[in-house]
């Protein structure tokens, strides 16, 4: 097979589409005026921001006041979880529930809190990982102040039940937060009907550009402002406009929940097969569950080889993917989420995260096949610890 | 983070990637649960290293510092094997980034375990010679 480019870590970021990047040449060229000033200039830049509100409020079920642009993902859990931790303190109420395999914008984010005399319970996930609303509920305490549950986790994509959790915190009245950053566009959202209070949504993952992101707060809440400065937003949240940057993640929102079930047929056929292959590598197994999955998400642990070799060894064929090992999480640990659903460590060191989007063809996942097995098969070769594993031996005894 | 380009050809087309079956000394280091194991064969004629392999599971870094290991001590005495320094290991590789410096640590403790391993069969007492190896199953050197 020839060897092509494929770009299978749609979850770490996308390609800007060419739709968005048509309606965002404007604002990048002509319509450069700042939308707080009056004149005709900065009201065109104001008009488009509003009709990019009403865009995003309408691809998750919101009204449009009910809609805060950010800087990203991580701005807005940050405003989300640290405002509404201020407002439960004012009330005497400093718990919060979180789970233990949430993005670290939320994890480190609650770990700050517990610095500053917060109290965090990290509900634990089930082996497929997946939160049990149950535990949830089981959790909450008369001082908690804020439930935070991502709505489709990153690494391993399980969807968890959000419309559950959301509706045992809108009956004990506690805010509930979810980041849906990896959700958006792959999963139907409507906060609405799943009684969601805050979410938090980020453009970049959704083939927007990167920096820039919303927050939707529920009418009615009113979280203190996370960045002060100006008026914008009307008075929420401060700094001039990323107007184009705003256009941009309008226009993606727009385009990825135009059809979702279409999506969701187009993506899990593709990721479906993907798994059926390299599950039959030996000695691998598929993290996470296979069906309540992100239609676009594929976590798969090669036992005997550690991930970023062969993240750099699929680059070489022109693979993009990732993985959960150590020497790709930056830490000396392996991923937690991996770590969250009982896999050992050796174990967690051989994932491979490939993330499809709807860039991806069926000839990308051709080839895509043609090369992991055999770049499995060519580090197991050389690996002391395959051969342990080939004898049986307790490779996690250590 | 960036690799040199030495690294990546080292990574890419790995030196003296196998075993050899009548090695004369036999190392390993590193544990699983870090993610890192080095194995070193050496074959001693004469007080020359004559031939020398490795296999690795292990991160990018892990896999050049090894391959690079073996060709800096390969066709070498012993005595000049015994003062390969990790640091060494890293300027031939044209550097390393800082949280990969560990595993060039680990390619030297590798090569010590042999040395180790080859004075033990020869009767003699290897911490005599190599002096104490620091321990190498910790994650972070």
């Amino acid at each position: 097979m020839d060897k092509r480019f494929v770009y299978a870590d749609n979850s770490a970021t996308t390609k800007i589409s060419d739709a968005v990047l048509e309606a965002m040449m404007p604002y990048l060229k002509d319509y450069y005026g700042n939308a707080s000033s009056i004149y005709s200039l900065g009201m065109d830049s104001a008009r488009a921001i509003l009709r990019s509100r009403e865009a995003v409020a309408k691809a998750i079920g919101a009204k449009t006041s009910e809609i805060y642009f950010t800087s990203g993902g991580s701005e807005s859990d940050n405003w989300a979880i640290k405002c509404a931790a201020e407002v439960g303190a004012a009330k005497g109420k400093k718990h919060i529930v979180t789970t233990v395999f949430e993005h670290h914008a939320v994890l480190h984010t609650c770990e700050y809190l517990e610095k500053h005399g917060f109290e965090v319970t990290y509900v634990p996930v089930d082996e497929m990982g997946l939160v049990h609303a149950e535990d949830i509920k089981n959790a909450l305490r008369d001082d908690t102040c804020l439930v935070t549950v991502m709505f489709a986790n990153n690494e391993i994509g399980t969807i968890q039940p959000i419309a559950e959790i959301g509706a045992i915190c809108r009956e004990r009245k506690i805010l509930f937060h979810t980041d849906a950053v990896q959700a958006v566009g792959n999963v139907e959202i409507n906060v609405a009907e799943m009684n969601i209070d805050l979410l938090s949504l980020s453009g970049h993952k959704i083939h927007a550009p990167k920096g820039v992101g919303a927050l939707y707060m529920r009418t009615g809440i009113n979280l203190p402002n996370f960045i002060h400065g100006g008026a914008q937003e009307r008075s929420k949240r401060a700094g001039t406009e990323n107007v184009a940057g705003i256009v941009g993640l309008a226009t993606a929102i727009t385009e990825a929940t135009k059809n979702i079930p279409e999506k969701q047929a187009r993506l899990s056929k593709m990721r479906d097969r993907l798994i059926a292959e390299l599950t039959k590598i030996p000695e691998s197994r598929l993290n996470g569950d296979p069906v309540k999955r992100l239609c676009g998400n594929v976590n798969i642990s090669f036992r005997g080889i550690e991930g970023e070799s062969l993240l750099l060894s699929l680059d070489l064929e022109g693979i993009c993917a990732s993985s959960g090992s150590a020497c790709t999480s930056g830490s000396l640990d392996p991923s937690h989420v991996l770590l969250a659903i009982g896999l050992p460590h050796s174990t967690a060191h051989g994932s491979l995260r490939l993330s499809l989007s709807d860039d991806t063809t069926e000839e990308d996942i051709d080839y895509i096949l043609s090369k992991v097995p055999r770049t499995v098969e060519k580090l197991r070769a050389m690996s002391p610890l395959w051969e342990r594993i080939l004898r049986d031996e307790d490779i996690d005894a250590e | 983070m960036i690799y040199s380009e030495k690294v990546m050809d080292h990574f890419a087309n790995p030196r003296n990637v196998g075993e050899i079956e009548d090695a004369d000394g036999v190392g390993e280091v590193g544990n699983a649960k870090c993610g890192d194991i080095m194995k070193m064969y050496i074959k001693v004629n004469d007080g020359i290293i004559t031939d020398v392999k490795f296999k690795t599971f292990g991160c990018g870094a892990a896999v050049a510092t090894s391959s690079m290991a073996t060709e800096l001590i390969k066709g070498k005495p012993i005595e000049e094997a015994m003062k390969l320094t990790n640091k060494a290991v890293v300027e031939a590789l044209d550097g390393l980034p800082t949280v990969k410096l560990h595993c060039s640590v680990l390619a030297e403790q590798a090569i010590h375990a042999a040395l180790s391993d080859y004075y033990t069969r020869q009767g003699v007492d290897p911490k005599a010679i190599l002096g104490d190896c620091p321990p190498a199953d910790m994650c972070e050197i």
